[in-house]
């Protein structure tokens, strides 16, 4: 078994506002290795943001609150560090991508010079000509030329933009990517491109990553792990192998791949999982999916089923009807 | 053989050469020159200064601006040589004293604007940026004082403080503090939401960094607007000031006091009005011309 670098444990956050208290992550258990990634699936509004947001410890001022559970990597305590240490820590272990690269570059600032900021801020030491070189390296690493640092972002491409950003992330070498859908809001061609590079550069450097993505598809294509989430809570959580060819799952996690078009059948329409994700401000007493859950019982409503280990490896389902391997 | 390769390296050394990095204020130079308004605006400008800053080559500030002569009062324009705009009430060069005052007027004006800009960039980013109690606070301190008529304040501390050119740009400078703040804290507040700044606290910037270097060059805007309008008015507010006799006594020439001045003479000689305000609308043209291009030029989204 390869090192943890990333553990998250029972974390619960809750979004305090006027009206009432959104409990955005009610319980999350996951690890990432190092080395590897971790993709984090679910539909909007299931905590995905707001985990990846917890772990940088950037939820919004005054609103997001982390209540109960920690964070800890390589055995540090995220959670117990100060401001200041936090943001040292920012940018240099920890970086994050985030969904719209069109919006995440400052528009009166040079590429080269964003990115040199983030490399002159946690070097110190380094000398001016130092930075630049290491400027150049990164804009040639994720395939934009040298000479176009220079340029301010309205003269990129989206794809070009992307990759600029994801050369801010990875110019201090950090050991965890947090990358919050990288390509939503790209074409599927530059998409391809983009991936195969984030890809490319995470076995080069060693990275572990934490994927965001709506996208099955791309979960197969790099993660190592899978975490599919539903109403702030991790219902299953397995590698790749085990989401996709596992054979038991949440009910979630089927409704999931249920919603994508399947190439083998012919089906006239696709099978959306009903119903909506129930309302964040209410605790409910029993399993979140119930609602729309085709198997859902009694008990299902009541009380909420913890994590059941299916196989001998990692495969953990939140849920009541899944058969514990060691029972048998 | 040779030929073509040596060619091929000239188009390369050409290219790097067009993206060499400038230095910031270079590009932002070669933005500017383009234009014409903006360079209108400076030339017009220096040119003001240059002419005031060398009054002594060509007048006596004694003899000229202060000495009264009473057998040429009154003069209109042209009617006595030496005397290009005419004489006022006292036989005094009008000329003489529109470039002396120039030396009180401009330098309150920048002054003043200096002071309530940086109080006011502070004060207002500082609420934006932490929010919550922080921006209550000091924003409600700012509303107090905005519910005070500036010309009250400036009057209020000039009193308290004593009667002096410092005090008076202090007092200016402090009562324009609060408009400015709120200006700048709308603008602030507008920037702050993007994901740009959101990304730059991912990456571990400090919050003074992320203030100074990536929201306050977005928000310059409305912020340099402001800035040139109230110059304009603190000219205008050292007059009011200089007529209850708070601001620059006579008879130190300045174009406010020059214009209250006037005022009485306006219906037998209006000319006296017209010299300094002309020289006041100059300044704020210029100073306006200059702050939208320069606006325009610090924005690379508007480039070519």
């Amino acid at each position: 078994m390869s090192e943890k670098l990333l553990e998250v444990k029972d974390l619960h956050v809750t979004y305090r506002t006027d009206d009432d208290n959104v409990y955005a992550l009610n319980g999350v258990d996951i690890a990432v290795e190092k080395g590897k990634t971790l993709g984090l699936v679910g539909e909007t509004g299931a905590g995905k943001t707001t985990l990846a947001l917890s772990i940088m410890r950037l939820l919004p001022d005054r609103v997001g609150f982390i209540t109960k559970g920690g964070i800890t990597l390589e055995g540090r305590d995220l959670l117990a560090l100060t401001e200041a240490d936090m943001r040292t820590l920012r940018g240099s272990d920890i970086s994050m991508i985030f969904q719209d690269p069109m919006t995440s570059l400052n528009p009166i600032h040079t590429v080269g010079d964003q990115i040199a900021e983030v490399i002159a801020l946690h070097n110190q030491q380094a000398s001016k000509a130092e930075v630049e070189r290491k400027v150049d390296e990164m804009l040639e690493m994720v395939g934009i030329p040298a000479i176009r640092k220079s340029e301010y972002p309205h003269q990129f491409s989206g794809g070009m933009k992307q990759r600029i950003v994801i050369a801010i992330a990875l110019a201090c070498n950090p050991r965890l990517l947090l990358a919050d859908e990288p390509t939503t809001a790209l074409d599927v061609t530059i998409q391809a491109q983009v991936l195969e590079m984030m890809n490319e550069l995470k076995q080069k450097l060693q990275t572990s990553m934490i994927l965001i993505t709506h996208d099955l598809g791309i979960v197969a294509q790099i993660c190592d792990q899978v975490a599919i989430m539903y109403a702030g809570e991790v219902v299953e959580i397995g590698t790749v192998e085990d989401i996709f060819e596992g054979t038991q799952h949440h009910p979630y996690t089927v409704g999931l791949f249920g919603a994508i078009p399947n190439m083998a059948e012919e089906s006239p329409r696709l099978h959306p999982i009903d119903g909506l994700m129930p309302d964040p401000s209410v605790v409910l007493p029993g399993c979140p999916f119930a609602e729309r859950c085709p198997h859902a019982q009694d008990k299902c409503r009541e009380s909420r089923p913890a994590p059941v280990a299916v196989n001998n490896g990692m495969h953990r389902v939140k849920c009541w009807l899944a058969k514990s391997a060691l029972e048998g | 053989m040779t030929a073509p390769e040596s060619s091929q390296n000239v188009s390369v050394e050409s290219r790097l050469r067009k993206y060499r990095k400038k230095s910031q204020f270079r590009t932002i130079w070669n933005r500017l020159k383009k234009n014409r308004l903006a360079i209108f605006g400076l030339v017009l400008f220096t040119l003001m200064l240059g002419v005031v800053a060398t009054a002594d080559l060509y007048y006596s500030y004694e003899q000229d601006a202060v000495a009264q002569n009473l057998r040429l009062r009154f003069k209109s324009p042209g009617k006595v040589p030496g005397h290009p705009l005419g004489t006022d009430q006292y036989g005094r060069d009008v000329l003489a004293r529109v470039i002396y005052g120039g030396r009180i007027s401009m330098f309150v004006g920048l002054a003043t604007i200096c002071v309530s800009l940086s109080l006011g960039s502070l004060i207002g980013a500082t609420a934006a940026y932490y929010g919550g109690k922080v921006d209550n606070i000091l924003m409600r301190i700012m509303d107090v004082f905005l519910a005070i008529p500036n010309i009250l304040m400036a009057i209020t501390l000039v009193a308290a403080f004593g009667t002096s050119l410092f005090n008076l740009i202090l007092a200016m400078g402090l009562a324009g503090t609060p408009k400015m703040s709120r200006i700048v804290r709308s603008a602030v507040l507008s920037i702050i939401g993007t994901d740009y700044i959101e990304a730059a606290r991912a990456c571990g910037t400090s919050d003074m960094r992320i203030i100074f270097r990536h929201i306050l060059p977005n928000a310059m805007g409305p912020i340099l607007v402001q800035a040139t309008q109230t110059v304009a008015r603190s000219v205008i507010t050292v007059s009011s000031l200089s007529f209850i006799g708070l601001g620059i006594s006579e008879p130190t020439p300045e174009w406010g006091a020059m214009l209250s001045a006037a005022k009485s003479q306006l219906r037998y000689h209006p000319y006296l009005a017209v010299s300094p305000g002309i020289a006041i609308v100059m300044v704020v043209v210029s100073l306006t011309l200059l702050g939208d291009g320069l606006r325009d030029a610090m924005d690379p989204r508007l480039k070519n």
